[in-house]
């Protein structure tokens, strides 16, 4: 395995200005808009994209237990999906780090022939997403990256490693009540937002008079 | 109004990919069925978008280069699945929808389905008739119980449809599907169920459960 460089070193632009407000947020939009032109077919603002993940997803892959040239080959295969499925991106449902994660995820799952995971039905697609959403959900990745960051390093260490595959369930559920107060707010936020869905009427039903929900 | 939710520790191991498929199954689907899940399961995934951001290992000079190469042709897009009677994600285990579940009768008008998952964790479907009880049982390992149609009391609560009965090792519990309408669960355990009556021990292995 490489040697790693202090994660510090990578700490992205994004946290630095995540004090200091808006230069952040700017940070944030810059990457939901160059995901826009990489579904776009931009060739320039997907190398950018390239440049900045691609090294996150290798790294999280080693970390995962993937050996370098693993790790590697796959961090390729996983931009290669970024840009094939960059129509697909919602960023008001998540940042563009969550969602190359959730890609990364899926793809080690393959990879290291973890357990399959299911996935939830899916749930409409705006075709427009809302700047504000866009924005709050901006927002909220910063606050969590700020939240990991400023955790004493134990309790940051344990929930790096509950995503890189090393603790057990029983480990993580010792360890699900960290003081993470964002993640409350983050959860409040995501709700509201899927309880716009359901009052806009997009969101997907998912059940039907045979399969009543419970009216108790 | 679903009651009973997942908990974080579950939520948190489906976000990052490593729950037992059995279980893995209880969380889509639970998920499917309960958007305040869906927002915490969103959270936790930008929990992993936060801790990607973390690591960073360089590449090879010519992996853009490389990685241009393989872009081919157009991905199939996803499609969402519609279900008279099943949640997306039990459809793909069961083949259709509750018409298709191949129930095998475990005696008193309790039926089970087997549901392919691998082996960490099994997955079934139960059928439990109104008013009727589940046979006692205990717990080696962790059993989670969701709730599709009716519901069904214990010691703890009621569980009607859509909420989690999370059952640690200690638990003994005997459930009883209420009157009125007929129990469906999906449950998964990381352990064999051990019954303390209703079926002899030495068939457990027979009937995989
Ligand atoms: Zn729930």
């Amino acid at each position: 395995m490489e040697a790693h460089p202090p994660s510090g070193l990578f700490r992205p632009p994004a946290y630095v200005a995540a004090q200091g407000g808006m230069g952040a947020l700017r940070v944030q939009d810059d990457w939901v808009r160059q995901m826009a032109a990489v579904k776009s077919g931009d060739r320039a603002a997907f190398a950018e994209v390239f440049r900045h993940f691609a090294p996150r997803v290798k790294g999280f892959l080693m970390k995962s237990g993937a050996n370098a040239a693993q790790a590697e080959d796959c961090a390729q295969d996983v931009l290669a999906t970024v840009w094939q499925k960059a129509g697909l991106y919602d960023p008001a449902k998540a940042s563009v780090s969550t969602w190359i994660f959730t890609i990364a995820r899926n793809r080690l799952i393959d990879m290291a022939r973890r357990d399959r995971r299911p996935e939830p039905e899916l749930l409409d697609q705006e075709p427009e997403p809302d700047q504000a959403d866009v924005y709050e959900t901006a927002q909220e990745n910063l606050r969590l990256v700020a939240a990991l960051e400023q955790l004493p390093e134990k309790q940051r260490q344990l929930i790096r490693r509950a995503y890189w595959g090393e603790l057990t369930q029983s480990e993580i559920a010792a360890e699900t009540g960290l003081p993470l107060g964002t993640i409350k707010s983050r959860i409040r936020l995501a709700l509201d937002r899927l309880r716009l869905r359901l009052a806009e009427g997009s969101a997907t039903t998912t059940t039907t008079p045979d399969f009543p929900k419970d009216k108790t | 109004m679903i009651r009973h939710h997942l908990s974080d520790d579950l939520l948190m191991g489906h976000a990052a990919g490593t729950l037992p498929e059995a279980f893995g199954l209880i969380v889509a689907t639970h998920v499917s069925l309960c958007d305040e899940c869906r927002a915490r399961l969103m959270t936790y995934e930008a929990l992993g978008g936060a801790v990607l951001d973390t690591e960073a290992a360089a590449l090879a000079d010519d992996a853009l280069e490389r990685c241009m190469a393989r872009i081919g042709g157009q991905e199939a897009q996803p499609r969402r699945v519609a279900s008279a009677t099943l949640p997306a994600p039990l459809l793909d285990y069961v083949g259709g929808d509750l018409s298709k579940v191949k129930w095998k009768t475990l005696g008193m008008g309790v039926r089970q389905a087997i549901l392919p998952t691998s082996r960490r964790a099994s997955a079934r479907l139960l059928y439990i008739p109104a008013g009727q009880a589940v046979p006692d049982h205990g717990h080696r390992g962790r059993e989670l119980t969701l709730v599709l149609q009716g519901a069904f009391r214990d010691e703890t609560d009621r569980f009607g449809p859509g909420d989690v009965e999370i059952a640690d090792q200690e638990m003994e519990h005997k459930p009883v599907a209420e009157a009125g309408v007929d129990c469906i669960c999906l449950a998964a355990t990381d352990a064999p169920l051990r019954f303390t009556d209703f079926l002899p021990r030495l068939m457990q292995p027979f009937f995989r459960i």
